[in-house]
């Protein structure tokens, strides 16, 4: 497993979080991201999955711990600071604008460095390049998997140096999903670390270097990928049996 | 444990069911010049769990959508029980006995989980002023239901939340209290819209459990979802939605190795460690002969 580097990219210590006051979420969560890495996490239902995401991207105010970016405190930044630090965020649903072309939404990625389009876009459109030939079309007549690939290219739109994904294979057909789990592979081979929630854990844990097991709110379990797929507390709990 | 034998003659798409309990024919919705569903003949055998799978857009939830009164079609008729459901509005089909959830839940936010589950049940004595006074005319009933509720928000482990909102609920919680309120009215025909979706592995197989049990108790459960490991294991028909029609149907086994199925549906990625796939590892060949 590959042990944490000098300086992570992503670093969360302790960190609690949670919506109603005095009912915490997050309970003293622990991770790390080093440069290159892609991270699954994985848990129950209310486990504080996407809340951790969100804590990150500073849609949920954290009340304690820390967090930090290339080894900078970046706890309590807003959304907006993070994207032009580099961090992208796409959300498990309602991700796209619909009322705009896939142009626009792409666009909308970039609003803090439009002279940066035409190369980016180049970029994005190497990855998706289905995307790339249809620029003109309104996002809201997109299937599912197509919406979840224009959430994915408006977050790559910044260059980010992370990317927080959320569930991205929920709602889409077996083939969608596997082909989302071949293209975040890819963005992250394209050197940008990856964070990523999943509710299908082993699609999630065979292509990720290390994951995290969230629950209630704690980090329960890590290793790689491999070690967690064969680790009997994790299938007991967590993973289940079918499909083994 | 799977049933066998539900159709009659040679299978092919439309196939008879010797004994369906929901048929439909010539069912069809234009939305503008698209045709979401065209299906010129489908029936759901009864007392048996069906799959009804498809790629994305194939127009699953909006033949859901149609059967179950919450949407008008162009044309077509279809039938639960022998009887016509066309024009009958949503909450008069969920009386008959056919009730079904939604992908998108649509849990009541700022009642509570326990409320929720009230609300689902049909025994109701519903409110009068007059009885308010004679609590032994309700308590008794209120108790009841109230047991039969956290019978089931325990198998689906929401029993420590019964007292919260449901909209402090997780994305997959809510999923939940969603399929445990249709089971409330103990339906005749459940239709689940991706029930599982969100839903963790090892809660998914436990209440793949319950839903078997669904079916021993006189039950019939047709389902949209994307998980073949899932309909693999409860599933005893098959049908298969492209582009509005029913293109595929059969038992699972048979339907998952139709190589058009693999084409537009499964992938060919199905079987294979997605970690091969990108790269990532490279296993060693024993492990492709177990």
């Amino acid at each position: 497993m590959a042990a944490k580097t000098e300086v992570p990219v992503v670093e969360t210590k302790d960190l609690y979080a949670g919506y109603l006051p005095g009912v915490n979420i997050l309970n003293g969560t622990n991770l790390y991201a080093n440069k290159g890495e892609l991270i699954g996490i994985i848990g129950p239902n209310g486990a504080g999955k996407s809340t951790f995401l969100k804590a990150i991207f500073g849609l949920v105010k954290v009340r304690e711990g820390s967090i930090t970016l290339n080894g900078d405190d970046i706890t309590g930044l807003k959304a907006n600071q993070l994207v032009a630090r580099g961090v992208g965020f796409v959300p498990q649903s309602n991700n796209v604008f619909p009322s705009l072309t896939i142009e626009e939404n792409l666009q909308m990625g970039l609003y803090q460095r439009p002279g940066a389009y035409a190369e980016r876009l180049e970029f994005v459109t190497g990855i998706f390049a289905e995307l790339g030939k249809r620029l003109k079309q309104r996002a809201g007549s997109l299937s599912g998997g197509e919406r979840q690939m224009v959430a994915m290219s408006r977050a790559l739109m910044m260059d980010p140096t992370v990317l927080l994904l959320d569930e991205p294979s929920a709602g889409l057909s077996p083939v969608r999903q596997d082909e989302a789990f071949i293209r975040v592979s890819e963005i992250n081979k394209a050197g940008v670390t990856t964070i990523m929630v999943e509710q299908n854990a082993r699609r999630c844990l065979q292509i990720c270097d290390r994951g995290y097991v969230l629950d209630q709110g704690k980090d329960a379990y890590t290793g790689t990928g491999r070690e967690l797929l064969n680790d009997p507390k994790v299938i007991g709990l967590y993973l289940g049996t079918l499909g083994s | 444990m799977k049933s066998t034998g539900l159709h009659v003659g040679e299978i092919k798409p439309g196939v008879a069911k010797k004994d369906p309990i929901l048929i439909a024919d010539h069912v069809r919705r234009q939305f503008g010049g698209l045709v979401a569903v065209d299906v010129e003949h489908v029936e759901i055998p009864r007392n048996a769990i069906t799959a009804l799978i498809g790629p994305n857009g194939a127009g699953k939830t909006t033949f859901f959508n149609l059967l179950t009164g919450f949407d008008q079609p162009n044309e077509g008729k279809w039938s639960f029980n022998g009887k016509s459901l066309a024009n009958v509005s949503a909450y008069r089909v969920a009386r008959r006995g056919l009730i079904r959830t939604f992908q998108l839940t649509k849990a009541l936010g700022l009642l509570t989980v326990m409320d929720n589950m009230k609300l689902g049940s049909t025994e109701q004595l519903g409110e009068k002023l007059s009885a308010s006074l004679f609590p032994l005319i309700w308590k008794k009933k209120e108790k009841e239901i109230e047991e039969k509720a956290l019978e089931i928000l325990q198998r689906f482990k929401l029993d420590t939340k019964k007292d919260d909102f449901a909209a402090s609920l997780s994305g997959g919680q809510r999923k939940l209290l969603e399929m445990a309120r249709a089971l409330m009215t103990d339906p005749e025909l459940v239709m689940l819209d991706e029930p599982m979706a969100g839903v963790n592995p090892a809660l998914t197989e436990s209440l793949l459990e319950h839903i078997l049990g669904l079916k021993a108790q006189g039950m019939t459960v047709l389902f949209v979802e994307h998980d073949m490991h899932m309909v693999r294991h409860i599933a005893d028909w098959v049908i298969v939605m492209a582009e509005g029609k029913v293109v595929a149907e059969g038992a699972p086994d048979e339907v998952m190795k139709n190589p058009a199925v693999i084409d537009a549906y499964l992938g060919s990625h199905q079987d294979i460690d997605l970690g091969t796939v990108t790269g990532r590892i490279t296993l060693p060949k024993i492990s492709k002969e177990k």
